[in-house]
């Protein structure tokens, strides 16, 4: 298995070693106490599709994966994911570049304007149809409580991860 | 954020001995981390709760009572908290999915947030905070906005709930934050009801003595009929003034006592 390096610049004196697995491979670098997960996935691995979009934890936009639980990467350090398993959106579709289930439904279902949020209501979206793969409307908006659209596309993005779950959705007040 | 170093014992001895030396606790760090970033802290040295096995879990007692473990997650206690379905309940709507991940019970109560849910749960119920070095009772452990009882480099390592034989805890949620404006948790026990607010007080969680008074007489909404909260302590800001809030608790204890389960 490839083995990656993260390099991003640190402080010395306040340094620690980390290794974790990212979307199945293994990687290690130095990164400080302070060093977001978030941080350590765009500038020590140049993993980027991982958004930060508020960096005040409330967006969602960094969501990702740790140990099959969706967390904030803005809000847990990189020395707490030492040992182990990170998913980010760029391991959700096939090596060969397919879709997975729920972006494809992004994308028929026009779950996305400017697509900054995207990413984190992908995983979002994951992590909900793993622990519940036939939710309500009702548990979808709730799920999507952490992850903040700013272009407000919520109804598509409800309407994607409904199809995506293999339901019908149900006409939407708005429209 | 200011640079500090990290550890990450993964015994509670371990972790104890990290804080004699000078470190301060880090949880879940869905309210620190925050901190942290807008440089309102410069903990030096932060000691992880993380990675100590335990200090997770959920189980009962032979006294039947609900134990959580202090560093446990929002989301575990949501799951497996099932004999308390108040509590599980209180769990399942704190922040959001990814804040229920990572925060934990023991990080909420040893910050002690004015309107943070798991203090109202902790004094509705009357229930005992253990730390690597005491037990407290609820009713002696909250001591203000953002003070309790613990000590420098106290840490909580249990959280034990007596399980009411009813129960509920119904929150009016602040649209920006999402924290309580105002919430109320309603305990009823075979000795008498218990009511705690969260979010309406400049000092924090309190129980409200005259609503106990009532529903322990008559366990039923209308028995706080004419209840008046003194607005006098209540907090005021953008999202509601004295009145409002105190309004809000005779409206919230009313929606929990209906619907205790």
């Amino acid at each position: 298995m490839l083995r990656l390096m993260a390099s991003m610049r640190f402080r010395e004196d306040f340094h620690v070693r980390v290794s974790m697995t990212v979307n199945g491979r293994n990687v290690s670098g130095e990164v400080e106490g302070r060093t977001l997960l978030v941080e350590f996935l765009r500038e020590g691995l140049h993993l980027t599709g991982t958004h930060v979009g508020c960096d005040t934890s409330q967006c969602g936009a960094c969501t990702v994966h740790v140990d099959g639980m969706q967390v904030k990467a803005c809000s847990m350090f990189a020395a707490e994911a030492d040992g182990a398993q990170v998913a980010t959106i760029e391991g959700v579709a096939a090596n060969d570049g397919t879709l997975s289930a729920i972006q494809q439904a992004f994308q028929d279902h026009h779950g996305l304007q400017c697509g900054f949020c995207t990413p984190g209501m992908v995983m979002a979206a994951a992590s909900l149809l793993k622990a519940n793969p036939k939710p309500t409307e009702h548990e979808v908006r709730e799920h999507l409580e952490g992850n903040i659209c700013r272009c407000t596309g919520y109804h598509n993005i409800v309407k994607a991860i409904m199809a995506a779950s293999g339901q019908e959705m149900p006409a939407l007040a708005a429209e | 954020m200011y640079a500090f170093d990290l550890e990450r014992p993964t015994t509670l001895d371990a972790a104890v001995k990290a804080m004699a030396a000078g470190g301060q606790p880090l949880s879940g760090g869905q309210t620190l981390i925050p901190t942290l970033k807008a440089r309102l802290a410069d903990p030096g040295k932060l000691i992880s709760l993380h990675s100590i096995p335990e200090l997770k879990g959920v189980s009962t007692d032979a006294e039947g009572r609900i134990c959580i473990k202090g560093a446990t997650t929002h989301g575990t206690v949501a799951a497996e908290a099932v004999a308390y379905p108040a509590l599980a309940h209180l769990a399942a709507r704190i922040g959001d999915p990814a804040v229920r991940t990572r925060g934990t019970i023991g990080g909420s109560l040893a910050n002690n947030d004015p309107s943070a849910c798991y203090p109202a749960a902790a004094l509705g119920s009357g229930a005992t905070i253990c730390t690597d070095r005491r037990e407290i009772a609820a009713d002696d452990y909250f001591q203000g906005m953002f003070a309790t009882a613990l000590e420098d480099g106290e840490i909580v390592t249990e959280v034990k709930f007596p399980v009411p034989q009813v129960a509920a805890y119904e929150k009016f949620i602040q649209p920006a934050s999402r924290f309580p404006l105002v919430a109320v948790f309603v305990a009823k026990f075979a000795d008498g009801v218990r009511v705690a607010i969260t979010g309406a007080s400049e000092t924090g969680v309190f129980r409200w003595a005259e609503a106990e008074a009532a529903l322990s007489a008559r366990f039923e909404a209308s028995a706080l009929d004419g209840l008046a909260m003194d607005p006098d302590h209540m907090i005021a800001d953008l999202h509601g003034d004295k009145a409002y809030r105190a309004h809000l608790c005779g409206v919230m204890a009313k929606r929990a006592v209906m619907h205790a389960a």
